[in-house]
C-alpha cells in the first residue's frame, strides 16, 4: 500500500496501525474571523515522531491552524487534543509546543546565545545547565563561532539557524515550523530541508511544518495535508499526494498535471472509459475517488513525465493515444517540456528526461508527435 | 582625464555644500550668539549703554583692552550659596519631573502604540493638538485650575469632599511646578516612546510567549529593552529644556520655587547685571552639554 519513499522512512506508518492513538488531534476544529472562516470543520490527527506538512496557498487556513495549536489563536468550536489532553484554555506560554517563526522574531537585544537560552530560562533551568544546552544547540545548527554576535550581525540563513536552535532549545513535545525555509535561496533552502529531516530522526520530536511550496512539503515530510478554504483537501504520504490525487484541486496544487476534460461513457471494474469529445479521443483509465459513474463530466489527469513522446505513430488498435504538433519546446538542463497542441487545440505537456547530451534534437518545433502513456499512469477525477 | 576630472568635482562641491548648510546653521545661530554672551560673561557691569565694559569696537580694541576681561563673575556665582542651590533645585526639579513624565507618558505611547492601525493617527493628532494653543495661555489656564478659588476647589466642593469653606493649595508651590511642567513637556515625552514602541515588531511578544514569557514579563524582557531608545530620546528632550525653563515656576511657582531659568532672568531684568547673568547662561549651557553629548552617543548606538 505504502510506496517506499527513502530508506529510514519505509517502516515509518504509524497512521496505518490502528492501535497507536494519535498525539495531535485537532477534532472539528472551525476558526471564524468574523464573517471569514480560516478553518471550517476540521479534524485531523498527527502521530508521534510524525514529520507533518500542512500544505496550501496563502489563505487556506494552514497557519491558522498552527497557531491555534500553539496557542496564539483559540478555536471558536472544537478543541485540539496534545497527548490526549485538552489544550483549551492553556496560553502559550504554558503550551509544551515551540514554534519556529517565519519571520524568525529573534530578540534584536540579545545575543545568539541568549536568544537560544532564552526559553530555558523562563523554565528556570540552572545556569550550568542552561549553557551546556545553548552549546549542544549551537553545534546542531553549526553556529559555534556566532554565540556572542546579535541577529542584525548574521546572515539571513545564520539568523534561520538561530531561530531553529531557538525553538528546538526547550525539547518542546512539538516543533511547529511556519514557512522555515522561505526567506532562503534555493540551493540554501533545500541544503536546510535535509538538515531538518536529519534533526527531526535525531532528536526525535513531532514536526508539523506549514508551507505553500510542494517540493519543501514533499522532501522534508512523512505525511502531507493539502489544504483548501479551510478543510482538508487529502492528506497521505508524498507519493499517494501526487501519484493519487484525490481531486483536481489537490492534483493540480501538487506537481503539474495535464487535464483533458471528457464525459464518461463506460465504467467496468474501476476502470472508466472518458469520452474527450473537445480532442476526439477515447482514454481508458483508472477511475479516481468519488461516482465516477456513465454519464458523468469528469477528466482525465496525467503528470507530464509518464506522457511519453514520439514521432512514430504506435501500432494501430493501440488505446490511449493522442496526436499534435510541437508547439513549444522548454529545455530546462535536465529535462525538456514539450508543449503539444492537439487538435481541438488544447495543449498537453511531456517532459522528456534529457539522459545523453544532445545537441540536436530528435524532436522539434511543429514536428507532428505521437502521445502515449502506460495503461495505468493517469486516473480519471470528477469535476 | 581632465574631462573626467570636472565631472568628479562638481557632485563633490554639490555634497560638501549640502554638508555645510547645517554646520553653517549652527555656526551663525549658535556659536556666534553664544561666543557674545561669553565675552559678557567676562565683562564687568557698568552704568551705560550697553551696560557692561570693556566694549570692543574693533580688533585693536580687543587686544588693548585684553586685561578688563575677567572671570570675577564666575568666581562670584561660587561666591553666592543663591546660584548654586539654583542650579541645583533646577536640575533636581528637572530629573523629578523627567521621571514622572516618563511615568505617565510610557502608558499613553503603549496604549498608542496598540491601538488599531486606524486609530492611531487620530491619536498622534491628539497629542499634538495642544500646540495649536499658545504655550503661554495653557500655562495661564492652569493658574485657572489650580488657584485656591479655582476649578478643582469647585468641583471637589460640588463633590462634598471639600467643606464650603474649605480650599486647595496647590498654586504656587513646587507640586503646581511639577503639574503644569508634565503637561506642557508630555507631547515631547509620548512622542518618541510612541515612534519606538510603534516600531516594535510583534511576532517578538508571541515568540518570548511562545518559549514560556508571560505577558508580564516579557513587557520586562522585550519591550522594554527594545524601546529604550525612545526613552532616552524622550527623556533628554524632556529633561534638557526643563533645566532652563521660565515661565512655568514663574508662572505657577511663585517665591516658592527656586529655578535657574527665574534666577537668570532677575539678573538680567531687575539687576541689569547683563556680565554675571551671561555667566549663569554659560554655566548652565556647560551643565547641559555633558548631557547631551551622552544622549547623541546614545543616538549613534541605536
Amino acid at each position: 500500500m505504502i510506496e517506499a519513499v527513502g530508506p529510514i522512512k519505509r517502516k515509518f506508518a504509524p497512521w496505518d496501525d490502528p492501535t497507536l492513538k494519535p498525539f495531535i488531534r485537532f477534532e472539528n476544529v472551525t476558526k471564524r474571523f468574523g464573517d471569514f472562516t480560516a478553518v471550517d470543520n476540521l479534524t485531523l490527527d498527527i502521530y508521534e515522531r510524525e514529520f507533518f506538512a500542512l500544505l496550501g496557498p496563502s489563505g487556506c487556513g494552514k497557519t491558522t491552524l498552527m497557531r491555534m495549536l500553539a496557542g496564539f489563536e483559540q478555536p471558536t468550536e472544537g478543541r485540539i487534543l496534545l497527548d490526549g489532553k485538552d489544550l483549551s484554555g492553556i496560553p502559550p506560554y504554558k503550551r509544551p509546543v515551540n514554534m519556529m517563526f517565519q519571520s524568525y522574531a529573534l530578540f534584536p537585544h540579545m545575543t545568539v546565545e541568549g536568544n537560544i537560552a532564552f526559553g530555558l530560562k523562563q523554565e528556570g533551568m540552572d545556569t550550568s545547565n542552561i549553557n551546556t544546552r545553548v552549546a549542544e544547540m549551537l553545534e546542531l545548527v553549526k553556529l559555534e563561532k556566532f554565540a556572542k554576535r546579535k541577529p542584525h550581525q548574521l546572515s539571513g540563513g545564520q539568523r534561520q539557524r538561530v531561530a531553529l536552535a531557538r525553538s528546538l532549545a526547550k525539547r518542546p513535545k512539538v516543533l511547529l515550523l511556519d514557512e522555515p525555509l522561505g526567506a532562503l535561496d534555493k540551493k540554501l533552502r533545500e541544503e536546510t530541508q535535509f538538515e531538518l529531516m536529519d534533526i527531526q530522526m535525531e532528536l526525535g520530536m513531532t514536526f508539523l511544518i506549514v508551507t505553500h511550496d510542494q517540493e519543501e512539503a514533499m522532501t522534508v515530510s512523512d505525511r502531507i495535508a493539502v489544504m483548501n478554504h479551510g478543510v482538508i483537501a487529502q492528506i497521505g504520504t508524498a507519493s499517494q499526494i501526487y501519484e493519487q490525487p484525490a481531486s483536481r484541486y489537490v492534483a493540480d496544487f501538487v506537481g503539474d498535471i495535464n487535464l483533458i476534460d471528457g464525459t464518461v461513457s463506460a465504467v467496468e471494474g474501476g476502470v472508466a472509459t472518458l469520452h474527450c469529445a473537445g480532442v476526439d479521443a477515447t482514454i481508458v483509465a483508472e477511475a479516481g475517488p468519488g461516482e465516477v459513474a456513465v454519464g458523468a463530466e469528469a477528466g482525465f489527469a496525467i503528470r507530464p513525465e509518464k506522457v511519453q513522446i514520439s514521432l512514430e505513430a504506435p501500432p494501430a488498435g493501440t488505446p490511449n493515444v493522442l496526436s499534435g504538433e510541437v508547439w513549444d519546446i522548454g529545455y530546462l538542463g535536465d529535462i525538456s517540456v514539450y508543449r503539444v497542441r492537439l487538435a481541438g487545440g488544447s495543449i498537453v505537456k511531456a517532459t522528456v528526461a534529457n539522459l545523453t547530451r544532445i545537441v540536436e534534437r530528435p524532436i522539434t518545433w511543429e514536428d507532428k508527435v505521437y502521445l502515449t502513456w502506460p495503461a495505468d499512469a493517469g486516473v480519471i477525477l470528477l469535476k | 582625464m581632465a574631462e573626467r576630472g570636472t565631472q568628479e568635482v562638481r557632485p563633490f562641491l554639490a555634497k560638501w555644500a549640502l554638508v555645510a548648510v547645517p554646520y553653517l546653521w549652527s555656526l551663525l545661530f549658535f556659536l556666534a550668539p553664544f561666543l557674545i554672551i561669553f565675552k559678557i560673561s567676562l565683562s564687568q557691569t557698568a552704568i551705560a549703554m550697553p551696560p557692561y565694559l570693556p566694549v570692543i569696537g574693533s580688533l585693536g580694541d580687543l587686544w588693548t583692552k585684553l586685561s578688563d576681561f575677567t572671570f570675577d563673575n564666575y568666581i562670584f556665582l561660587t561666591e553666592d550659596p543663591l546660584y548654586y542651590s539654583a542650579y541645583l533645585s533646577s536640575l533636581r526639579i528637572a530629573f523629578v519631573s523627567t521621571v514622572l513624565l516618563l511615568i505617565v507618558g510610557y502608558p499613553i505611547a503603549y496604549g498608542m502604540a496598540r491601538a488599531p492601525k486606524s486609530l492611531r493617527n487620530a491619536l498622534v493628532m491628539a497629542v499634538i493638538l495642544p500646540f495649536w494653543t499658545s504655550f503661554l495661555i495653557r500655562v495661564y489656564a492652569w493658574i485657572g485650575i489650580l488657584k485656591p478659588e479655582g476649578l478643582i476647589t469647585i468641583a471637589l466642593q460640588a463633590l462634598g469632599i471639600l467643606g464650603p469653606g474649605e480650599q486647595i493649595h496647590v498654586y504656587n508651590t513646587e507640586t503646581a511646578v511639577f503639574i503644569g511642567i508634565v503637561y506642557s513637556y508630555l507631547p515631547f515625552m509620548v512622542l518618541p516612546l510612541y515612534a519606538a514602541l510603534e516600531k516594535l515588531d510583534a511576532t517578538l511578544l508571541e515568540a518570548a510567549a511562545d518559549l514560556g514569557c508571560p505577558p508580564t514579563k516579557s513587557f520586562w524582557v522585550i519591550t522594554f529593552p527594545l524601546s529604550l531608545p525612545g526613552v532616552v530620546a524622550g527623556c533628554f528632550l524632556c529633561f534638557i529644556p526643563i533645566v532652563g525653563e521660565f515661565v512655568i515656576p514663574d508662572l505657577l511657582g511663585g517665591s516658592e520655587t527656586l529655578m535657574i531659568g527665574k534666577t537668570l532672568w532677575a539678573e538680567f531684568f531687575n539687576n541689569r547685571d547683563w556680565p554675571v547673568s551671561s555667566a549663569v547662561a554659560v554655566v548652565l549651557l556647560i551643565i547641559l552639554v555633558v548631557p547631551i553629548v551622552i544622549f547623541q552617543n546614545q543616538q549613534k548606538k541605536a
